[in-house]
């Protein structure tokens, strides 16, 4: 088995009195693609934002590649993290947000080169170079100086895929990144997303694309009320779910 | 209602339903209405403001002569020129004290809040003369401005006097009593910035003096610029109100020419004259920075008054250029 790239600890997390994560176990191996599948209100963009550090967790803990998340561990005590550090690790961390969240005073090649640039301190010749490739792997080669609001919701949202990867990211993270589209602009940001999968980027992604996760995961996860009810090989856990709640969420979304 | 149409007989009389009544629409010619209200209206108006024109030139109260004299001489283009530098500093200062304001208070740390919500509370309380009139005397309350440790020794001082001067008491005045506004105007702005845009910031990893110079405060622009645009007109203007300190911007050497003279009026028209052209140029200025923050904001960005005026001129059955061919 392949190693272990994003390890989630017996993470807890509440709003006030709402616990909202009760205890969630979650490991990705490099290279695997992890679909989370759930109803609404169980706690995954919850978990996923507490991945990179959006949200910190009450108890618990998250590690990518090894390296703890948001803390620094000296003897058996977590020391919180500097601002200047959570963000240095979040650049080994990709976010696709549902409403993408593109910058729209700037061109689509300025939203790809600004973090590498400022965050990374790569030349800007470089970060360009690697923009340009990355719009042409999601189709977009002809958008560069377009701004966000002169496309479409899926090529935005295309966009939004590849400045995720223009930090070139150990992990990319998805919350629900096809919800906000028309059905007819769903299909070209999947098939960005699976063609990542095969080139074999490690991936998380939140959905209720039941199609995608049975086509695409490695591993899918179905999570209700703040904890992980059961994951396994989409087979079987899609097809053959051992639980009561995963075959009555199932039967609602199929 | 389409369901009645529907189900109507072919060549009923359901309007639309029988096109045969109407000619070809390319033969049609379309009669715009007529508003004789409005061109009364207009006719009148165009008549009052004829006669007032008239009046103004032809009634001697004015008197032009003396305007022309005085409007471009010495005196008063470097009077101009000192109510100028009073708003550019104040504008600069106030707006770049007031941003870090409007971070004070928008931070997390409690202290930094209170102390800019302390301030902009205080300085909004005063009145700006009165303020103006404090910084004047203020070397009769600090006599020696001092750089030392704080309720400790003093290691170097000037004669506070000497060291801001009547000219740096304005500036100091008009800055504070600005930054407290300007405070409430950027902080209004960067609240009106989309939450997701400081989400995906942070999700980048971009440092956080960056975030906010190039992606929050750019943003900001688009609420702020109109109302700044307000405060720095404003600040022109009430500039005028350091007269009281004798310093030679444009109302107080008004003032001192027609207390030589007496010619009142004609004097009076030469300082509204100046704060007119002051403001036009200041407005056609934020109409363009206005656009340049625009950018992104629109589909198709809209046009420049160049381009109206072109588009004005061209039939309208000829369009010129579509607006997405302007970048
Ligand atoms: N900042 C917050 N403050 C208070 N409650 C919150 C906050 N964020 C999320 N919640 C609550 O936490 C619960 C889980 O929310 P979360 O967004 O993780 O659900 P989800 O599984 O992503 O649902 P959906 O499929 O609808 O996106 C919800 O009950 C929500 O109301
Ligand atoms: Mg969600």
């Amino acid at each position: 088995m392949s190693d272990v790239m994003v390890d989630v600890h017996g993470v807890h997390k509440n709003f006030g009195p709402l616990e909202v994560l009760r205890g969630v176990d979650l490991q990705v191996h490099a290279g695997e693609v992890t679909v989370i599948l759930g109803p609404s209100g169980s706690g995954k963009s919850t978990l996923l934002r507490t991945i990179n550090h959006l949200e910190k967790v009450n108890r618990g803990w998250i590690s990518i590649d090894g390296e703890l998340i948001g803390y620094r561990r000296a003897g058996d005590k977590l020391h919180e993290l500097k601002e200047k550090d959570v963000l240095r690790q979040r650049t080994h961390i990709g976010f696709v947000f549902q409403n993408f969240n593109l910058f729209p005073h700037l061109t689509v090649l300025e939203n790809l080169v600004e973090s590498p640039v400022s965050a990374l301190r790569r030349p800007r010749k470089e970060a360009e170079d690697t923009a340009r490739r990355l719009l042409d792997r999601v189709g977009l080669a002809d958008k560069t100086d377009a701004y966000p609001r002169q496309l479409s919701g899926g090529q935005q949202q295309r966009v939004a895929i590849a400045r995720a990867l223009a930090l070139s990211p150990k992990v990319l993270l998805f919350d629900e990144p096809t919800s906000a589209l028309d059905p007819e602009l769903v299909g070209e940001v999947l098939d960005v997303i699976k063609d990542l999968a095969r080139s074999g980027t490690t991936m998380v992604v939140v959905t209720h694309e039941i199609g995608f996760a049975r086509e695409v995961a490695d591993t899918v996860v179905f999570m209700d009320d703040g904890v992980v009810v059961e994951q396994g090989p989409p087979a079987a856990v899609l097809d053959d779910p051992r639980h009561e709640r995963t075959r009555a969420f199932l039967s609602k979304v199929l | 209602m389409p369901s009645l149409m529907d189900t109507a007989p072919p060549g009923g009389t359901a309007v639309g339903a029988n096109p045969k009544n109407l000619p070809d629409p390319a033969s049609v010619q379309i009669v715009p209405a007529r508003h004789y209200a409005r061109w009364a209206a207009a006719v009148a108006v165009v008549v009052l403001l004829a006669q007032f024109a008239h009046g103004l030139a032809t009634n001697p109260v004015w008197e032009w002569g003396v305007f022309g004299e005085y409007v471009l001489s010495e005196t008063i283009v470097d009077a101009v020129w000192v109510t100028l530098q009073l708003t550019a500093y104040a504008t600069v200062l106030g707006f770049l004290l007031g941003t870090v304001l409007a971070f004070m208070r928008l931070s997390r740390s409690p202290v930094l809040q209170s102390v800019a919500w302390t301030y902009i509370w205080i300085f909004r309380s005063i009145p700006m003369i009165v303020q103006l009139v404090f910084w004047f005397n203020l070397s009769a309350l600090y006599e020696e401005l001092g750089v030392g440790i704080p309720f400790g020794p003093v290691f170097w001082s000037v004669d506070s006097n000497s060291l801001i001067g009547t000219i740096g008491a304005a500036i100091i005045g008009l800055t504070l009593h600005q930054a407290a506004y300007a405070a409430e105007i950027v902080r209004g702005g960067v609240l009106s910035v989309d939450h997701g845009q400081f989400e995906a910031a942070a999700a980048l990893g971009i440092p956080r003096l960056r975030q906010i110079r190039r992606i929050v405060l750019p943003q900001a622009m688009r609420a702020i610029l109109p109302t700044a645009g307000n405060e720095i007109i404003g600040l022109l203007k009430g500039t005028s109100v350091v007269y009281v300190m004798a310093i030679g911007e444009l109302f107080y050497q008004v003032q001192v020419v027609y207390g030589r003279t007496g010619r009142v009026i004609p004097l009076l028209l030469v300082a509204t004259a100046w704060y007119v052209v002051l403001t036009s140029v200041l407005s056609v200025a934020q109409y363009y920075v206005e656009r340049h923050y625009a950018r992104g904001a629109n589909r198709t960005p809209p046009p420049t008054p160049l381009q109206r005026v072109r588009r004005f001129c061209t039939p309208a059955h000829l369009p010129a250029k579509s607006p997405g061919d302007t970048r």
